[in-house]
């Protein structure tokens, strides 16, 4: 269906205060000479690199057992963190704009505090927690359960880096949304999970679904916290970017380019949703 | 607006619920893992954990975070209100390209931007090559820090002002032309101050961001002892050699400057809203 576009304000043309013509041009070259050494080069040095020893060396990196290993490994990882810490952002959110209580200031504060963590510490609080040289480490490990240096390890440092995004995501657009329509709701006699599966769920989608993205894109690519973890045993523990790492540390360029390029092609794909989710955002907000 | 909303009951139902599941959850992954850092410096006691808090190379890895998250913070304040004025205010063809990719450094794994940078900078790269021949060297020397965590930190900075920058009331800049303010007095008496705020907030998260940050760091830096050695990676070597309350007790120290960092941030946003009032 067609929708007439509506104009913004009153259709009296007012003229912006701007700045002289000479003043844009130098702030906007400005710009973009940062943008060309700190974003377009990089970007640009990426693929070259990748493509330095031709195509079929570049689909050869990227299709080697131990890559192949490392992709399955980090979609493993997201597959268990995303759901789990968008399931933790939904319920948290519930409870922190649908409810009044005290301390809800200092929850929001916690929930935020793994940003404040420096990745390598996020992986170092859990090698003091289940590594082998612990107490309770040990004891896991008499009962034949591997957590540090482990597929687990790697999970749950994870789980703590990408702990607020889908919280984070959603917790302001609820708080704007208010509790009006899952009042109204209950007062026309809906039950629980119907108020939040008809009125709260599809109000919040876009942002749960851009949440769910960053907590994505942080899960594939994260790197200090999973490298503490991980032990880095090659076709085992290797994630794509502690492969990038070895490869890059061995020298061999091209096949860390190559793997890179992935990371860098998912990069671009987050940033490109962003802006379109952002749209239908603008979209659904205007249609209310 | 406050006053109704502190009356109001809680009338839906699954308080209980979400609330036990919210609290158990962060507590499993955030507290109890976190709560380990201090269970393991304890133990040590206070003149141990002295000791290895100020030993001097752990004392430069300290020293070297510090200042070049500071400069990285700083250049991306400048750099930053830049793009966001550049952004809000001009029309000009691909802006919309560059507004979605000023979020790329939050998208993009910190490893690629750290080998993207090495390589970038390295003496035979695109621009170390050119930058070797006048003796500037990046690679292997804080500058080289500074510039991995320039990039890092940028988008904190650029989307904290933005939104500020868009809300700006145009009849404000005209009242001051209209008294008879140049251009520049404008910006400099008018608009600055009433940014001023959200670019404190973005530089101290790009600042707070920097000092912890590791992965896109250690490729450029080259990790040379007391020289290029950042604060997490000390953490890390102190891993390798199992030396556990070692180890916690440099976090530890890290873990305060950037909770006091979060806890500043809090308080100039609470000036921030106050202004507003």
């Amino acid at each position: 269906m067609l929708k007439q576009p509506i104009p913004e304000s009153a259709p009296i043309v007012k003229k912006r205060i701007s700045d002289p013509l000479p003043v844009q041009i130098v702030l906007i070259g400005l710009t973009l000479l940062f943008f060309i050494g700190f974003i377009f080069l990089p970007l640009g040095l990426v693929f070259a690199q990748a493509f330095s020893k031709g195509w079929e060396y570049y689909l050869e990196s990227i299709r080697e057992p131990y890559a192949l290993e490392a992709v399955k490994l980090t979609l493993t990882t997201v597959a268990i963190v995303v759901p789990l810490n968008a399931f933790f952002g939904v319920t948290a959110a519930w409870a922190i704009t649908k409810f009044n209580f005290k301390g809800k200031a200092t929850l929001k504060t916690l929930l935020d505090l793994p940003f404040a963590v420096s990745p390598v510490i996020a992986g170092l609080i859990f090698v003091l927690l289940v590594g082998s040289r612990t107490p309770f480490g040990s004891w896991l490990g008499e009962q034949g359960i591997k957590i540090i240096f482990s597929t687990p390890g790697i999970v749950i440092a994870t789980l703590f880096v990408t702990f607020p995004f889908v919280a984070r995501e959603l917790i302001p657009l609820m708080e704007a949304q208010g509790r009006d329509e899952e009042e109204a709701a209950l007062t026309l006699g809906a039950r629980g999970w119907q108020i939040f599966g008809k009125i709260t769920l599809p109000n919040i989608r876009w942002g749960l679904l851009y949440g769910m993205i960053l907590c994505s894109a942080r899960s594939i690519g994260e790197f200090g916290a999973v490298s503490v973890v991980s032990g880095h045993i090659r076709g085992q523990t290797n994630t794509i970017p502690l492969h990038v790492e070895i490869l890059y540390s061995e020298y061999n360029f091209a096949a860390s380019f190559a793997v890179a390029s992935i990371l860098v092609f998912l990069a671009l794909l987050t940033v490109g949703v962003k802006v379109t989710l952002e749209k239908q955002f603008q979209k659904n907000s205007f249609h209310h | 607006m406050e006053f109704f909303q502190r009356k109001r009951r809680n009338i839906l139902p699954g308080f209980g619920l979400s609330m036990g599941y919210t609290v158990f959850y962060l507590s499993a992954i955030v507290i109890v893992p976190l709560s380990m850092i201090f269970f393991n410096t304890i133990p040590m006691g206070w003149e141990p954990f002295f000791h290895a808090v100020t030993a001097p190379r752990v004392l430069a890895s300290y020293r070297l975070s510090f200042s070049t998250a500071l400069f990285a913070a700083l250049f991306d304040g400048v750099v930053g209100l830049l793009t966001a004025w550049v952004l809000v205010r001009y029309r000009f063809p691909g802006k919309q390209f560059l507004d979605a990719l000023v979020d790329l450094p939050f998208a993009l794994p910190t490893a690629v931007a750290g080998i993207c940078f090495a390589t970038l900078y390295s003496p035979v790269g695109w621009l170390g090559e050119t930058l070797s021949k006048w003796n500037i060297e990046i690679i292997n020397s804080p500058t080289g820090i500074v510039v991995a965590l320039i990039f890092i930190g940028f988008p904190f900075v650029v989307r904290t002002i933005q939104p500020v920058l868009e809300e700006v009331e145009q009849e404000i800049e005209e009242a001051a032309q209209c008294l008879g303010a140049t251009r520049w007095q404008t910006f400099r008496k008018i608009l600055l101050p009433h940014l001023f705020p959200a670019l404190l907030t973005g530089s101290t998260l790009a600042f707070a961001r920097g000092i912890g940050e590791y992965g896109s760091v250690i490729f450029i830096a080259g990790n040379l002892p007391m020289k290029t050695e950042i604060a997490p990676l000390m953490i890390m070597s102190k891993l390798d050699q199992f030396d556990y309350p070692g180890a916690s007790a440099v976090a530890l120290v890290l873990l305060l400057i950037s909770f006091s960092m979060l806890l500043l941030l809090n308080a100039v946003q609470e000036w921030q809203q106050k202004e507003y009032r």
